[in-house]
């Protein structure tokens, strides 16, 4: 694990290295929001398989930091011109810009699962693992269709 | 001039033996005589086979209504995934031998060989129960009448016959890994190489679109021509079985990053198999040999 997180590190090393200077602040702050996404979701999914132990205030915070970036409007962080096709460094298809009602309707729906997910990590370890499994639907949904492959 | 009287008739006789090695073959109808197909049985097969991952219309929120049209291009030309609903316009009046002579064989029920982006390089290892569980369950999806799409494929590729030539090269039905306990056993071979047909994307290709089986599972171009199809060899991929399990019931990599592309599809399916499936496909992937460069 450690090991693993040492290469993301030096993969953002250097991802940044050749991407901030001519990168838009509006795609390093939709790529910062997946990494917040990312580490609450490290640490329920580290409470559901037992990994860390289950506290209900570790686990709401987690929680409530996934519902936090929910609310955050996409259409300011996706803006024109900033698809895959137009820069490097991100993997959102122009297919987002063409369908942007069904984008924001499917980030609508992370918000509709992370709401569930406050309400499992209140209830018990028991219930966060089929809430991650939701969450993690409402990510599958949105990148089947508008994420690029690697 | 002399030469030509030996050359033609040598022509000719090859020209015959082609046209005779390149028929399509059939399957052992009696084969399936004894065999009845159960549908609750058969969307498991469905499942796990990723039918719907392909064959469902574009942008298609019910994937279970199999009209085809998705494009799925390649250096040889687009195929377009045919409409396999239960109706005239699809497989509605198929039997089961008509469904395995396609799956085992790449032939249609007239005769006809199918393109290898239909995958029945991994389907010809079906066993005859799950062909006919899943022609059974397949008769109970919605019908739906869009016609085919013709492929979008240039000479020579679009004679069909030039395909049992590609097929006396490529096609077996033998498999590539040994089935042992630490690797999944025999369900996770079956899953792997045959029904989930993992290699077809993620084994690279040799110029005339043979899947380059020394290089098992690592990792290709993505024939979209976006990105590549990640190598899951142990020299790449350093993912416990838990984590590869896990990565299939939900999409999360060990870091939280999310499935995304056609695979997003892929795990859609596998989140619908059993635990003891998903962790029978991640020991067969983690007993893969490693691979140099």
């Amino acid at each position: 694990m450690k090991k693993s997180f040492a290469a993301l590190a030096a993969l953002a090393v250097l991802g940044s290295a050749a991407f901030a200077q001519d990168m838009p602040k509006e795609v390093k702050a939709r790529q910062g929001q997946f990494q917040i996404l990312a580490l609450n979701l490290g640490v329920l999914g580290g409470i559901a398989k037992g990994a860390i132990e289950y506290d209900e205030a570790t686990a709401t915070a987690a929680a409530d930091s996934i519902v936090g970036v929910s609310m955050v409007h996409q259409a300011t962080l996706f803006t024109e011109g900033t698809d895959s096709m137009s820069i490097d460094g991100t993997r959102a298809m122009p297919a987002i810009w063409e369908n942007m009602d069904d984008f924001a309707s499917k980030w609508g729906d992370l918000g509709t699962a992370a709401a569930e997910m406050q309400t499992a990590a209140a209830t018990g370890k028991e219930a966060i693992g089929p809430a991650l499994g939701k969450i993690g639907g409402a990510c599958k949904a949105c990148h089947d269709t508008y994420r690029a492959p690697e | 001039m002399g030469i030509l009287k030996y050359l033609i008739p040598v022509a000719v006789i090859a020209a015959g033996v082609g046209w005779v090695v390149t028929a399509p073959g059939s399957v052992d109808a009696a084969r399936y005589d004894g065999v009845t197909g159960n549908a609750e049985a058969g969307e498991t097969v469905f499942t796990a086979a990723g039918c719907a991952s392909c064959h469902h219309a574009p942008q298609s929120e019910d994937k279970l209504v199999l009209a085809g049209g998705q494009p799925f291009a390649s250096d040889f030309g687009t195929f377009y995934a045919p409409n396999i609903s239960p109706s005239d316009a699809g497989i509605g009046g198929w039997t089961v031998a008509d469904l395995a002579g396609a799956l085992t064989q790449g032939v249609s029920p007239d005769g006809q060989h199918y393109y290898p982006a239909f995958p029945y390089t991994s389907y010809a290892k079906m066993e005859p129960q799950d062909v006919a569980d899943l022609h059974a369950y397949m008769q109970t999806l919605p019908a739906s009448d869009v016609a085919s799409k013709p492929h979008d494929v240039g000479f020579p590729f679009n004679i069909r016959r030039s395909l049992g030539g590609w097929k006396l090269l490529f096609f077996s039905d033998d498999y590539v890994m040994e089935a042992s306990d630490e690797a999944g056993g025999a369900r996770g071979r079956y899953l792997v190489e045959t029904l989930a047909h993992c290699a077809e994307c993620h084994t690279p290709r040799n110029p005339l679109g043979g899947l380059d089986k020394a290089m098992w599972m690592g990792g290709a171009p993505n024939p979209s021509g976006q990105g590549t199809i990640p190598r899951l060899t142990p020299d790449k991929l350093t993912w416990s079985a838990e984590d590869i399990a896990y990565y299939l019931e939900s999409g999360f990599t060990p870091e939280y990053d999310s499935v995304g592309g056609h695979m997003a599809e892929v795990v859609d399916n596998f989140s619908k198999l059993s635990a003891e499936d998903r962790l029978a496909v991640a020991q067969y992937i983690k007993a893969l040999p490693a691979l140099g460069q």
